[in-house]
């Protein structure tokens, strides 16, 4: 079944091999150059991850969606499904194969990006891997959510039955899915640290801070009240200090400290980046199963 | 063991029925052409058949005892489904490939014969053969299967009358040489008269007439006669249609054996199939059904104006 499957889907397959190979070559000669020049190629790097967000939404639009919603727009569904070889047993004949392929791929896509970063880990440019625009495109996440999108795309076809609005659907689904992710659940993986220091390296995942004293918070509204006494200005979240102030040379954090005020940071650690990418990857790959499974089981009892 | 039996049928669609109380049962051998006006649930019926669509309500049975969609009438039916779809960018021998991989039987060595007997090139698209090529294909496709029954939903509808032609042809050769059974949808009459040995009328979702084309020739007369004699004898005959002409007055009657006699100055004739079909599909109340079935459906029908 498989020369089958290949037969039918190799455009897509090429397509797939052609968009994935020319990110790789792009992804080598920037960790190529990152590597020589020390870090300066961190900035075009930056700005195009952005533009690697959008693969996994176009692969589900462009592999998963039509998969199904093809045969059922073309009606060679009435063909294929009434073959002795069984509509559901056809149907996972034809996911398997292409979720593999997808998989694997992205998840090549996903480490070469993992490699091409790593010079940046820790510098400048990379400030925190596990906030940000870049969490999603490194090895195992990016495979996972590529697998995602195509499985929701799958899912889409079967329950449109018409590929352009299937296509657009799994765009938005997926996108909704990714903030929604990034927003509500990355920062609760696990329950973040708390610490006093008052200075964190810049790769952690700082989430808030607060201030205390004498072991009572401080509001937000005291804190400002007690910079305003040395002389500062607080407009909104900035604060400028006036010259000859009380707070002399000293930045407002520095002053606070002094004056017997604690500050707390709640933080993911840069350490827990991979464990947080297993989790990622993990629970989406469970549900692009629970998606895929859904999507025979509606083929399998589907009443036309 | 019948090809299809149905009992109960029914298929809905939101709100609206399909196919309702569809009751039936299909013979092998036979040739079966299934008629009906549009919306009257030809290709519902069809479908459950062949496991495309669940029913609603009711059973369906096919080649036997075999539950429809099941994995052993899926491989005893081939279906054809209208305008024959086919994987558009496949070539006609990857579809070859494709069927036989996807099917226990199949006959390669008959599909490249016929392939070769109808000129169809192997390595050319599906998708750019031409309308009466793609239906000889997906045909050729069904029967090298080497079914125990071979389903057609208007598998002529987009066809000219030669492709039409060449396309009966095949049918009726597998039914020569095989003996497979075959039901096909289609509303062309006069097509179906020269192939079809079982006839079955759907109407409204219902079957309305079903029986061998030969049983329902036999029992039905038309009677022609004055029209002012016309009510008076139409009182005591089983009229499925009535057509007024210039003082001619042509009954459809049901003679149930053929013992009525003729009224004096009436003259009878034999119908064809294509006539029968066209007075019931006008007649929608009246049935013609074989069985237990029959008596329900026999009330007094009324003379159409």
């Amino acid at each position: 079944m498989a020369w089958v499957t290949w037969r039918q889907q190799r455009l897509t397959v090429a397509g797939l091999v052609t968009v994935l190979g020319a990110v790789s070559l792009y992804l080598l000669f920037i960790g190529q150059q990152a590597r020589s020049l020390n870090g300066v190629a961190g900035h075009s790097l930056t700005l195009t991850a952005a533009l690697f967000q959008v693969i996994p939404a176009l692969i589900g639009a462009f592999v998963g969606a039509p998969v199904l919603a093809k045969e059922l727009e073309t009606g060679t569904f009435r063909y294929t499904w009434t073959q002795g070889f069984g509509r559901a047993r056809w149907t996972v004949a034809t996911l398997a194969p292409l979720a593999v392929a997808v998989t694997v791929l992205a998840g090549a896509v996903g480490f070469l990006f993992s490699w091409c970063y790593s010079p940046l880990i820790g510098g400048h440019y990379g400030s925190n891997l596990l906030d940000g625009n870049t969490f999603d495109l490194h090895g195992v996440t990016f495979a996972a959510w590529t697998l995602t999108a195509f499985s929701i795309g799958v899912l889409a076809g079967i329950l449109i039955r018409r590929v352009i609005p299937a296509m657009l659907a799994t765009m938005v689904a997926w996108s909704g899915l990714a903030v929604v992710t990034g927003v509500f659940l990355r920062p609760h993986y696990e329950a973040p640290l708390v610490s006093s220091k008052p200075t964190l390296p810049s790769t952690d995942w700082v989430m808030s801070q607060w201030w205390t004293r004498g072991g009572k918070p401080v509001s937000s509204s005291a804190i400002d009240q007690v910079l305003q006494k040395a002389g500062a200005t607080v407009n909104g979240g900035s604060v400028t200090q006036s010259p000859g102030s009380a707070l002399g040379n000293m930045s407002p954090t520095q002053y606070l400290l002094h004056h017997g005020f604690t500050q707390f940071q709640s933080y993911q650690p840069a350490s827990r980046f991979w464990p947080f990418q297993w989790i990622e990857g993990g629970w989406l790959f469970a549900l692009s199963l629970l998606l895929m499974g859904t999507a025979v089981w509606l083929v399998h009892r589907r009443a036309t | 063991m019948n090809v299809i039996e149905a009992t109960g049928l029914g298929k809905r669609y939101g709100s609206t029925w399909a196919l309702r109380e569809c009751s039936l049962a299909i013979p092998p051998g036979h040739v079966v052409a299934l008629v009906g006006p549009n919306g009257a649930g030809k290709t519902t019926l069809l479908n459950l058949a062949v496991g495309l669509t669940a029913p609603s309500a009711g059973t369906v049975t096919v080649l036997g005892d075999a539950r429809a969609g099941s994995p052993a009438a899926r491989d005893g039916i081939a279906f054809v489904a209208q305008d024959a779809p086919l994987h558009q960018n496949l070539s006609v021998a990857d579809m070859l490939h494709l069927t036989r991989n996807l099917n226990l039987h199949f006959d390669q060595g008959y599909a490249e014969a016929r392939l070769a007997e109808l000129a169809i090139p192997l390595n050319r698209k599906s998708g750019k053969l031409s309308g009466g090529q793609q239906a000889q294909l997906a045909l050729t496709l069904a029967l090298s299967r080497r079914p125990q029954l071979l389903v057609l939903d208007e598998p002529m509808s987009s066809l000219d009358p030669l492709a039409r032609h060449d396309f009966m042809a095949t049918v009726m050769a597998a039914v020569a040489d095989d003996g497979v059974s075959v039901v096909l949808s289609s509303h062309a009459l006069a097509e179906l008269e020269r192939v079809a040995d079982y006839l079955v009328i759907l109407s409204n979702g219902s079957v309305q007439v079903a029986g061998e084309v030969d049983d329902l020739l036999a029992c039905h007369r038309v009677f022609s006669g004055p029209d002012d004699e016309a009510n008076r004898y139409a009182e005591h005959l089983d009229v499925v249609h009535a057509l007024h002409s210039k003082a001619q007055t042509h009954l459809l009657i049901r003679t149930d054996g053929s013992t009525n006699p003729v009224p004096p100055g009436w003259k009878a004739r034999q119908i064809s199939l294509e006539e029968l079909a066209l007075a019931y599909l006008r007649e929608p109340d009246a049935a013609s059904l074989p069985g237990p079935s029959r008596a329900r459906q026999l009330e007094p029908t009324e003379v159409a104006r």
